[in-house]
Order: structure tokens, then C-alpha cells, then sequence
């Protein structure tokens, strides 16, 4: 009883309670972000000019998929064609962009922070950080998850871009949606507040991946299989958060 | 100097510090020895407070540093230089740029400046060629004199040693043992070596404290060392002897 205990109430909550107390670090750290400057354009590099490429690709044939399939179930004729440019659209700015996105960057950006700072912690490169006499968690983490949040956007706004742009090319060169038509169903069914929405869940995907990711790498305990474990434990956990915080801003905004 | 005052420490129901004391002297050389697992890492890590006793204090120069701010404990450690077992070099970076990262971080001294710093501590470690190589293409020696040049870039006042021997081979464990000498006597630092290298230790300290079952069971010269009659000391010096082998 009291392992189950421990395992299903007492462990989620002690973590929940270290990753708050790292995030209260990492925010008084911010006062010093001019000493990590430089660290956080690296970090903005890696989390979002070297993710851009699987972010287009994915998010490219996500739209063409999405298109091909709506245009396949919407065959009667009393569905005007248009209906596919509005619901590739809609469903981009809602949905897909940010989704893909931050299933893409769970995987490639998350696992890739939780192992480099996992590394660091077991080969005592943190603690070589913290006995010069650096804030490692502003110095590690900070740019980090600044990154993730000033970059997320920016890709979600590349994918919605791609999406849709691989929606359409895949509509008008298939036959199955004229590309006037599609735009047109874009354009008529086009509501100012989604790309608003998709942005504020782009921004919390960005922060929950990131922090959730230097969360795990920071406290990695136990060697190699410690980092092994620690990456694969990023990697799930923010799919799960991202998950979870789609539904929550779903209700709460929209 | 460094005080710690009847510091415990426990991990779960694992005692692994118990009401130990040490003083280290300035500008002395302390080892702490004992057996894997006697506590002596652990120990190290209080001094420098990245842990902290469940009991008991740490000073450094008259300053609790339990007892401090975190941004007052990180100006306290910027009077230390520490080799860790393993080197603990930022692989990311080459063997110049990880000497040149506390220079260039907590000084505004200039990239020639910090050139010419960083190259004077390579040399003092012998090892003036190896700036553009990264911390994977050295080998666990030279990777621990990297580390070693990084944790004097800044002059300490304390230089803490953490088994600085460790899974090396002989010749390349007396070449560590005279860089600590040697820098222990040209900027006249204090040193604490972590360590269970019983070699090492008559080679390079002026004092010790043995660590046995998370007590000091016994602290002295390593004159007083070498005619102790304490049979759990005698014990530990001659398995190391045994080790090391007649000389």
C-alpha cells in the first residue's frame, strides 16, 4: 500500500515541488541574463534555426495529407469544394501548427536538452559550474527555456505557413481543390483570434518543453542509464504536457 | 581557513557524515583519506557548499556559508579551484576555451590578456599544446591537468583536489603529485586533497585527517602519520603499501 502510495500520490508531487522550485530559481536568475547572453542566442540557434527544416517538412505534408483526405470524405456536391481551404486553414492555425510542432520539438529539442544536461550533471560539469561561482541554473537553464519560448512561436508560424502552403499546392497539382477555391474558403471562414490562440499555445508548448527537459536533465542521478532515462522521461512527459495543456487552453480560450 | 564544526549528514537512514570536525590552516596542505565510501567526497562537497549538513557549520574565512545568501555563497566560491575526479571539463569546449571560461566570465580582462593567462596556465600544467584539442581527444591525465590549469586561472585562495590520482597510471599520478606540490608552493594556496592514494598523500601534504565510518578518526602531521600507533590507521596506510608495493 504505501509503495503504491508513493508511487501514484508522494513522487508526482515531490517533483512537481523540485520543478517549481528550479523554475523560482531560473526566474531570479533572469535579473542576470546579460551574463548568458551569448549562451542564449546559441541555445535559440539549436532550439529553433536547426529545428526549422523538420518543422517545414512535417508540417508540409501534414497539410497535404489533411487536404487529401477532407477532399476525399467531402464528395458530395452540395459541399462547395472551398469547405477544404477552410478547414486546412482553421485546423493549421488551431491545431496542427502548434501540435506538430511541439511533438517534433518534444522529441528533437527535448531529448536533446535532458541528455546535454544530464551529461553535465553526472560528469560533475554542473557542479564545476556552480563551484566557480556561476548561477548553473541561470547559465544552463534560462536561455534555454527563453529560447524555447521566443522561438516556438516563430516555427509554429513557419509551420502554419508550410501546412497550408502544402495544402494548397497539394489541392491545385492533385485536382482536388482549385487553388482560387481554397484560398477562398480560407479567407471566408478565417477567424483574427486563431492565429492568436495558436501563438499562446505555441508560447506554453515552448516553455512546458523546454523547462519540463532542463527539469529532467538537471537532476539526472546515475550514469549513462541515468541520462538514457532521463531523455526518454523528457521526451514523454512533454508530449504529455503538451497534450494536456492543448485540451485546457481549448476550454479556457476558445 | 576552513572550519567545519561538528557537521552530520545523513542520506535516508544511510549516516554518512557523524559529528566531524576538521580545521584546514591557511597556505597548508590537508589530505582527507579514508576508504570508497567513508564519506570524504561528501565531505568535499560541504566546503564548498554544494551540499548541506544536516548539523553542525562550515566557515570560511569566519563566514557560515550555511548560513549566506546563495549570491553570497557564489562569491565565496570564487576563492576556490576545484579538480574534480573526472576532470569535469566542459566538453563543448576546447582545452583554451574551458581555462579561458572563468577569465572570461568573472573578469574584464581583455582576449589578449586572457590569452597570455590561459597559456601561462597550461604551461605550469606542461601542457602548452593542447589548446585547440577538445576534452575527448586528451587522455584521462591530460584531461586532468586542463582541469587543473582552469582551477588556478582565476588565483584561489583554496584549491580542493578530489581524487586527483584516480585511474591514472603510476608515472602519470606522480606527475599530478608534483604539479600540486609545485603549485601549492608557487602561489601559495591551501590545499585539501580527497583522496584514498596513501602515495599520494606522503607525497604531498603537510597534514591529515582520516575519515573511518563517517567520523575523523584521526587527524595529525604526516610525521605523527608515519608513527601512529592507531591500528584502523596502521590498517589503511599498510593495505595501500601493500598496494603500492616494497620500494
Amino acid at each position: 500500500m504505501v509503495p503504491l502510495t508513493s508511487h501514484i500520490v508522494i513522487n508526482p508531487v515531490a517533483a512537481f515541488g523540485r520543478y517549481s522550485r528550479l523554475l523560482f530559481h531560473a526566474f531570479g536568475a533572469v535579473a542576470e541574463i546579460s551574463s548568458y547572453r551569448s549562451n542564449v542566442w546559441r541555445q535559440m540557434v539549436k532550439v529553433g534555426v536547426e529545428s526549422l527544416p523538420i518543422v517545414i517538412l512535417a508540417a508540409t505534408f501534414s497539410g497535404a495529407v489533411s487536404t487529401v483526405q477532407t477532399s476525399y470524405q467531402l464528395v458530395s456536391p452540395l459541399i462547395p469544394r472551398s469547405i477544404v481551404g477552410a478547414i486546412i486553414t482553421s485546423s493549421m492555425i488551431l491545431e496542427l501548427g502548434a501540435v506538430v510542432t511541439g511533438f517534433i520539438l518534444a522529441g528533437r529539442v527535448g531529448a536533446r536538452i535532458a541528455a546535454e544536461l544530464g551529461t553535465m550533471r553526472v560528469t560533475e560539469q554542473i557542479d564545476a559550474l556552480e563551484t566557480m561561482g556561476l548561477n548553473s541554473v541561470g547559465y544552463l537553464i534560462v536561455p534555454r527555456v527563453i529560447a524555447g519560448v521566443v522561438m516556438f512561436p516563430i516555427l509554429y508560424i513557419a509551420a502554419c505557413f508550410f501546412g497550408i502552403g502544402g495544402g494548397m499546392l497539394i489541392g491545385e497539382l492533385g485536382g482536388f481543390v482549385p487553388f482560387e477555391e481554397f484560398v477562398f474558403g480560407a479567407r471566408e471562414y478565417f477567424q483574427p483570434f486563431d492565429p492568436i490562440f495558436g501563438i499562446i499555445k505555441s508560447l506554453v508548448f515552448g516553455f512546458l518543453i523546454t523547462s519540463i527537459s532542463c527539469f529532467k536533465g538537471y537532476y539526472t542521478q546515475g550514469g549513462a542509464e541515468g541520462v538514457g532515462r532521463a531523455t526518454t522521461q523528457a521526451a514523454v512527459a512533454s508530449c504529455v504536457f503538451l497534450l494536456l495543456a492543448d485540451l485546457l487552453l481549448a476550454v479556457v480560450l476558445l | 581557513m576552513i572550519s567545519v564544526s561538528h557537521i552530520s549528514k545523513s542520506f535516508g537512514e544511510k549516516h554518512v557524515l557523524r559529528d566531524v570536525s576538521v580545521d584546514i590552516p591557511e597556505g597548508e596542505t590537508v589530505a582527507i583519506i579514508g576508504r570508497s565510501g567513508s564519506g570524504k567526497s561528501v565531505l568535499m562537497k560541504h566546503l564548498i557548499g554544494l551540499m548541506q549538513p544536516d548539523a553542525g557549520t562550515v566557515t570560511v574565512d569566519g563566514i557560515d556559508i550555511n548560513a549566506i545568501t546563495y549570491a553570497e555563497l557564489r562569491r565565496v566560491r570564487r576563492n576556490f579551484g576545484v579538480l574534480f575526479q573526472g576532470g569535469a571539463l566542459f566538453d563543448s569546449m576546447n582545452s583554451f576555451e574551458n581555462v579561458a571560461f572563468p577569465l572570461r566570465t568573472f573578469t574584464d580582462m581583455s582576449d589578449a590578456d586572457i590569452s597570455k593567462v590561459v597559456k601561462d596556465c597550461l604551461a605550469m600544467v606542461e601542457l602548452e599544446d593542447v589548446g585547440s584539442k577538445m576534452p575527448s581527444e586528451l587522455s584521462g591525465g591530460m584531461q586532468k591537468r586542463v582541469a587543473l590549469a582552469r582551477a588556478v586561472a582565476l588565483q584561489p585562495r583554496y584549491i580542493i583536489y578530489d581524487e586527483p590520482t584516480s585511474g591514472l597510471d603510476p608515472e602519470t599520478s606522480n606527475t599530478i603529485d608534483e604539479l600540486i606540490r609545485n603549485l601549492a608552493d608557487r602561489l601559495n594556496v591551501t590545499s585539501i586533497v580527497v583522496t584514498h592514494d596513501m602515495h599520494s598523500v606522503l607525497n604531498i601534504a603537510d597534514r591529515a585527517a582520516f575519515i573511518y565510518e563517517g567520523r575523523v578518526h584521526w587527524t595529525g602531521t604526516i610525521e605523527e602519520l608515519h608513527h601512529s600507533d592507531d591500528q584502523i590507521l596502521k590498517a589503511f596506510v599498510t593495505a595501500n603499501e601493500y598496494k603500492i608495493g616494497p620500494s
